[in-house]
């Protein structure tokens, strides 16, 4: 079954296929592995699924299945970091953020540890396992936290630059992963850096910051709303701590309206952290697409975003009554 | 018996003498604090001086020192304990333990590794401390360093469900180069441990989760070192140190009296405390 979310035809200048991110992860993970010695990964009995399972295939001796046992992983996790280790330790977005909240809070980010978080299966596009594995609030929960960055990479190819660019920085971090195939909406060209955002186009009627696979369905409304006549453009925040807020502020200036978009609680996460910062500093028009305080349920990942409102259509429609038309 | 160290007579004399000063400035601190965890301090106090005075190898002039033995205080509201063994072998100026709990002072009031070199990790949130002293462990074996590592927990920690997660990693990763101890005061905040949850058979659920138990005495210098001494030999799997403790130790009117769990002595209890300590020691 082809579990495509759109199409990739959105932008030019972009040859890759659609992949998950998680695959994406699986890949970088095993090339980072074979040029770092440092790196160890750890996982909750769900290697299969996150795809630390090629790294465990090429490194059995750098791999280490925890179980069920999510507090105790992040803990062993930042025991390996203590010890001068470089750990990537992965689960389910829900388990790892949730589960292991209090294990990643007073011991990774209090001792600020060198322990890289990176979740998989996060928001309702999970499908039809149903609420209980689909991670809604996990930005929510770890951006909350003092020392941590926090980055939701948009493809496959973001995701790649994204693990080479949190191996290389100290201090831990949280990568949130889809399980879905989404489309590759980065350019070539593009060079991800931790805080940086990436602009497509900025519209001078409304602009969309999104995050994760709604980029891809972002650029999607974007274009339906071009073609109406509305100039609107897209950036692409993947790291929503720390915030981007220079890019933040310059497409708030240029623009009537702001739309954020995450497959996450409008509570706490992206929507929060762009609200908290212009409301402060340039109060902006703004709406904020996501998921509005409720849980997930089962359904095609394609059912999920269209019954939680988050399809290119929903934004089309959020940002046309905004601006009145 | 005679080790690498020297004579272990004149050790047990000597950690006898540290082991009543440790006691003497760990009430001396939290009654100035005002506040603070006497009893688990005091429980714990003869093992964590044999660590720090005979059993560890550590460097306090150079506390990152890579070769280092590892100390986990899992129970880390005997944060006072800590301190004064750090001060006392030279992590930092003894004087300092008079900031202990004060705005500004690396001495928080639950162990800040970022604040305070030689805390290996911030503790204070029980039953966290083994599956971060797991890790250490297993980084070790990875550099085929032959550094141990000590993880102390407290009685009524065990009652968290990531103690037993950890207990099961250790040992099937075979970390032989872990130690835990328990401190079994028998006490926690709300009253006896048997009553507010009761965790025994304590030696038979380590045993069943497959780790080499030791029980002793915790008071009893020559049997602390002994055990410490054990658990180095036992390969395969790793050591658990069952310490039977009374909580206060040291000081009559403190000893299993669950009240000082979380309560300073005052002024005047430091007085009768001290002048106790001087007596029987």
């Amino acid at each position: 079954m082809d579990k495509r979310l759109h199409s990739t035809e959105q932008k030019t200048g972009v040859k890759e296929e659609a992949i998950a991110t998680r695959d994406a992860y699986g890949e970088a993970l095993l090339e980072l592995g074979k040029e770092r010695k440092d790196v160890v990964v750890l996982d909750a009995d769900l290697s299969g699924s996150t795809k630390t399972g090629k790294f465990a295939k090429a490194f059995p001796d750098r791999f280490f299945n925890i179980g069920i046992a999510e507090q105790d992983m992040v803990g062993t996790a930042a025991g390996l970091a203590l010890s001068g280790k470089l750990p990537f330790a992965s689960t389910f977005a829900v388990f790892e953020t949730g589960r292991a909240w209090e294990q990643i809070r007073q011991t990774v980010c209090y001792s600020n540890l060198n322990v890289k978080l990176v979740a998989t299966h996060g928001g309702i596009s999970v499908g039809e396992d149903g609420a209980s594995h689909q991670a809604t609030e996990d930005v929510t929960l770890m951006r909350v936290l003092p020392n941590m960055t926090v980055i939701v990479p948009s493809d496959g190819y973001e995701t790649r630059q994204v693990i080479n660019a949190i191996a290389d920085y100290y201090g831990p971090v949280y990568v949130r992963l889809g399980r879905v195939k989404v489309p590759a909406v980065m350019p070539d060209d593009y060079e991800f850096t931790i805080g940086k955002a990436y602009t497509f186009y900025t519209g001078r009627d409304a602009n969309i910051v999104a995050m994760g696979i709604m980029v891809s369905i972002a650029l999607e409304a974007a274009k339906i709303l071009k073609q109406e006549g509305i100039d609107t453009g897209v950036v692409n925040m993947s790291t929503v701590k720390p915030l981007d807020t220079e890019t933040l502020l310059n497409t708030a200036k240029a623009c009537r309206l702001i739309v954020t978009a995450e497959e996450q609680s409008i509570i706490g996460g992206l929507g929060s952290a762009v609200s908290e910062f212009l409301s402060e500093n340039h109060p902006a028009y703004l709406y904020r697409i996501g998921i509005k305080d409720a849980f997930g349920c089962s359904g095609t990942p394609e059912e999920l975003l269209k019954l939680y409102g988050l399809t290119a259509d929903d934004i089309v429609r959020t940002i046309k009554e905004a601006i009145g038309r | 018996m005679k080790d690498s160290r020297g004579c272990r007579e004149r050790d047990i004399a000597f950690l006898k003498e540290q082991a009543k000063l440790v006691r003497v400035e760990i009430l001396k601190m939290l009654a100035v604090a005002g506040s603070g965890h006497t009893g688990g301090s005091l429980s714990a106090a003869d093992i964590v001086t044999a660590l720090y005075f005979s059993k560890m190898r550590h460097r306090p002039d150079n506390p990152s020192w890579r070769e280092r033995d590892r100390f986990i205080l899992s129970k880390g509201h005997a944060a006072p304990l800590l301190y004064a063994v750090l001060a006392m072998t030279g992590y930092f100026d003894i004087s300092m333990l008079k900031t202990l709990r004060k705005l500004g002072s690396p001495l928080q009031g639950h162990p800040c590794s970022r604040a305070l070199p030689g805390v290996e990790i911030s503790t204070g949130s029980l039953g966290q401390g083994l599956s971060v002293s797991n890790g250490i462990a297993i980084g070790l074996k990875m550099e085929n360093l032959s550094s141990r590592v000590y993880c102390l927990l407290g009685d009524g920690e065990i009652q968290e469900g990531q103690v037993w997660e950890a207990a099961m990693t250790a040992a099937h990763y075979r970390l032989d180069n872990l130690c835990a101890i328990v401190d079994l005061n028998g006490l926690q905040i709300d009253g006896l441990v048997s009553k507010v949850k009761a965790i025994e058979p304590v030696a038979s659920k380590w045993s069943a989760f497959g780790w080499n138990v030791i029980e002793i005495d915790g008071h009893n210098l020559e049997e602390i070192l002994n055990a410490f001494d054990e658990a180095e030999t036992v390969k395969g799997k790793p050591s658990v140190i069952l310490a039977h403790t009374i909580k206060g130790k040291g000081v009559s009117f403190f000893e299993g009296k669950v009240e000082y769990h979380g309560v300073a002595p005052t002024q005047e209890e430091l007085e009768r405390a001290l002048k106790e300590l001087e007596v029987n020691g």
